[in-house]
């Protein structure tokens, strides 16, 4: 079971992003640690950002940018190297389009950190294991 | 910074200070950059004077510090308003009615307290999303549905009290009918519970919704008499299968006996899942315009029989799509049934479709499904929360320039064919005359629960077009207006119009909101709590308002 499939095991298991970098913490990365990022954006993605940005032919999000950058840039994110911390904030902060802003109660600082270090590791390719 | 109205700076300081001290510095908000999150994404007077803007945000952690929120929010007179997941797009999202107020932010209060799948029920709090109570369904294996709204993000207790509707099963669907036990603190920071929830010990608080005595829970929907802190909502149990078949009636006036029909199905319980009424010619949201069907919908009188044949050219007028839920055999004879009895009623009607479904999906089925045409199966008819009706808007080859959010105008009307024919013709012929394209060529209804039939309006908006925006909300208000002169009313609206609609709600001199306004200046005396929430206003600003 590669990491993708068991965070996301865990947050439909639990509907809990912490649950899931918890166990996956106790696993193996150590919290605060890169590893721990990357897992921890892994879930953050998982529960607020795919629905609507992930894989799929009905991901509105996805969608939108596929129509606006025409195959210049990827559409969907994480397929996307160059989205920081500060870029990811204004859109998370700010929304776009039909995207409305997110709030700290639903997607901390610390989560949006976290989101940028997986879509980096995400786009690089690069697998993680437990 | 803005201040809350009736405060000095100095004042709010204080209050504000007294807020850290409750949750903790990291949960109040007033930075500049943390009231952007608590705007209404989907305002339709974004960026103008009289969008309405929060002053600060507190997000407690538990009854106790929502009841210390309101505590300091009297000694203050802060005016607050509370929000769940705040969600709510196109029905005023994140911000108050009353511009300064302090946002109560309550989804770190998200947790699930119960789940019964022998009793059918859920308790849940504020902040818990349908997404949220999927997954936890999901995880355990408990054989319950929710019914979800098209967005599944927003919040389970929200939605409820917003009087929200959904897609499943017929009991389930009205979601503020669906829940069962309240627990609210009210304005004067005491907590009470509601139905059998009043009686200490109940073992019965998420079965029976009615309790004892005066029955207040409608109090608290649409309202703003207390903070809803916990409630009970009873959830379908997963069936077997599902069957929906189409019946296809060629005539506009045979909308009549198609309807007549479909009542007497659901009523009969022959029927239970949410009927999609759509038609071929007039088409649907998102449908290229076409003005000519809006004029011919819309000619005064009502349309006449050469122009129907025409706009129709060939193809029939409606398609009625029927679902049911259940075991196999019994759906599949549901279904056997309504065509018998659509027959009688329209004889050259024909059935173009049926479908059946072994529940639960495969995730080959669930992908198939439409994200957004509202009369093919959706994810949401089988209780799946998922955000794919934001295709419609967002960019794509039908929107090319994207919209900034919507804003809806959700009138109630008859729950027959006559009654819709009627209607779509008052409101077309509004359309036709304003020379605009709405999104659609002729309003449909929607049956979200039986005898209720809405019309629903998009308005399209825009952050960076204050002349569109108005023009927008001009076509809502004119739309409020007629609807109001033939007996339609809405049955739920955003902050910006629920002023408007609460004073069409007039009969006998207002006597509807001056109830509810005593209620409010009794439970409320000082008018802290979501002033101006579905027009009622506390004492202090009612007054102002009406100088």
């Amino acid at each position: 079971m590669t990491v993708r499939t068991c965070m996301r095991a865990i947050i439909l298991a639990t509907g809990s992003v912490v649950a899931a970098m918890a166990a996956v913490i106790a696993g193996s990365a150590h919290a605060g640690s890169p590893e721990a990022d990357i897992l921890r954006g892994r879930a953050v993605f998982a529960r607020w950002c795919a629905s609507c940005h992930g894989p799929g032919q009905h991901t509105p999000g996805t969608m939108a940018l596929h129509f606006k950058y025409q195959g210049t840039v990827p559409p969907m994110l994480e397929q996307r190297d160059n989205l920081t911390p500060d870029f990811l904030r204004v859109f998370i902060r700010n929304g776009v389009s039909v995207m409305p802003s997110f709030r700290k109660t639903e997607v901390s600082e610390a989560d949006i950190d976290a989101l940028a270090a997986y879509l980096k590791d995400s786009a690089a390719g690069a697998p993680k294991s437990p | 910074m803005l201040i809350p109205p009736g405060m000095t700076a100095d004042q709010f300081r204080q209050a504000l200070s007294r807020l850290r001290q409750v949750v903790g510095n990291d949960w109040v908000f007033n930075s500049e950059a943390d009231l952007e999150t608590y705007r209404d994404s989907y305002s339709p007077f974004w960026g103008e004077a009289q969008e309405r803007k929060a002053a600060a945000a507190v997000a407690p952690a538990n009854v106790d510090q929502v009841q210390a929120v309101i505590h300091i929010a009297n000694e203050y007179r802060l005016p607050i308003y509370p929000i769940s997941t705040g969600k709510n797009l196109g029905y005023g999202g994140s911000a108050p009615n009353l511009s300064g107020s302090v946002i109560v932010d309550l989804k770190r209060m998200n947790r699930i307290l119960e789940v019964d799948a022998t009793r059918g029920f859920a308790l849940v709090e504020p902040g818990v999303s349908y997404f949220d109570l999927y997954n936890y369904m999901r995880e355990r294996r408990i054989k319950l549905w929710i019914d979800c709204p098209e967005p599944g993000w927003g919040s389970v207790m929200g939605n409820a009290l917003d009087r929200g509707v959904g897609y499943t099963g017929q009991a389930y669907r009205d979601h503020f009918g669906a829940h069962c036990g309240m627990e609210i603190v009210l304005p004067n920071g005491e907590l009470m519970r509601t139905g059998m929830g009043a009686l200490p010990g109940a073992k019965t608080w998420q079965d029976y919704r009615y309790g004892f005595g005066p029955y207040v829970d409608g109090l608290f929907s649409q309202g703003n008499y207390g903070i809803v802190t916990k409630m009970g909502i009873h959830l379908m149990p997963e069936p077997e299968s599902m069957v929906a078949g189409v019946v296809e009636a060629k005539h506009y006036q045979d909308i009549e006996p198609l309807i007549a029909v479909l009542n007497r199905l659901e009523t009969s319980g022959l029927c239970d899942g949410m009927p999609q009424v759509s038609s071929p010619v007039l088409g649907g949201l998102g449908d290229p315009p076409n003005p000519e069907i809006t004029r011919v919908i819309g000619t005064p009188g009502g349309p006449r029989q050469e122009d129907l044949a025409r706009i129709a050219n060939g193809k029939p007028f409606w398609h009625l799509r029927v679902l049911s839920y259940g075991p196999r055999e019994v759906v599949r004879a549901k279904w056997e049934h309504a065509k018998r009895e659509f027959r009688k009623a329209i004889p050259d009607c024909r059935f173009v479709e049926e479908v059946a479904y072994n529940i639960p999906l495969t995730a080959e089925q669930e992908e198939a499904l439409s994200p957004f045409r509202l009369e093919l199966d959706r994810k949401v008819n089988f209780g799946i929360p998922n955000l794919g009706i934001f295709a419609m808007g967002a960019r794509s080859p039908a929107f090319p320039n994207p919209s900034d959010g919507h804003l809806w105008f959700s009138a109630v009307v008859p729950r027959s064919g006559a009654g819709v024919m009627e209607a779509q013709n008052i409101f077309s012929k509004a359309i036709a005359d304003m020379g605009i394209y709405i999104g659609f060529n002729a309003p449909i209804p929607l049956g979200y629960t039986p005898h209720l039939f809405l019309m629903i309006f998009p308005v399209f908006l825009s952050k960076t077009d204050p002349v569109k925006n108005q023009k927008g909300r001009e076509l809502l208000m004119h739309l409020i207006e007629l609807g109001a002169k033939h007996g339609y009313g809405e049955y739920r609206a955003a902050p910006a119009l629920q002023d408007f609609i609460m004073d069409r709600y007039s009969f006998n001199n207002h006597a509807l909101r001056k109830f509810c306004e005593q209620l409010k200046d009794a439970v409320d005396p000082n008018g802290i709590l979501a002033a101006g929430r579905y027009g009622i206003w506390p004492k202090q600003i009612r007054k102002a308002r009406s100088a």
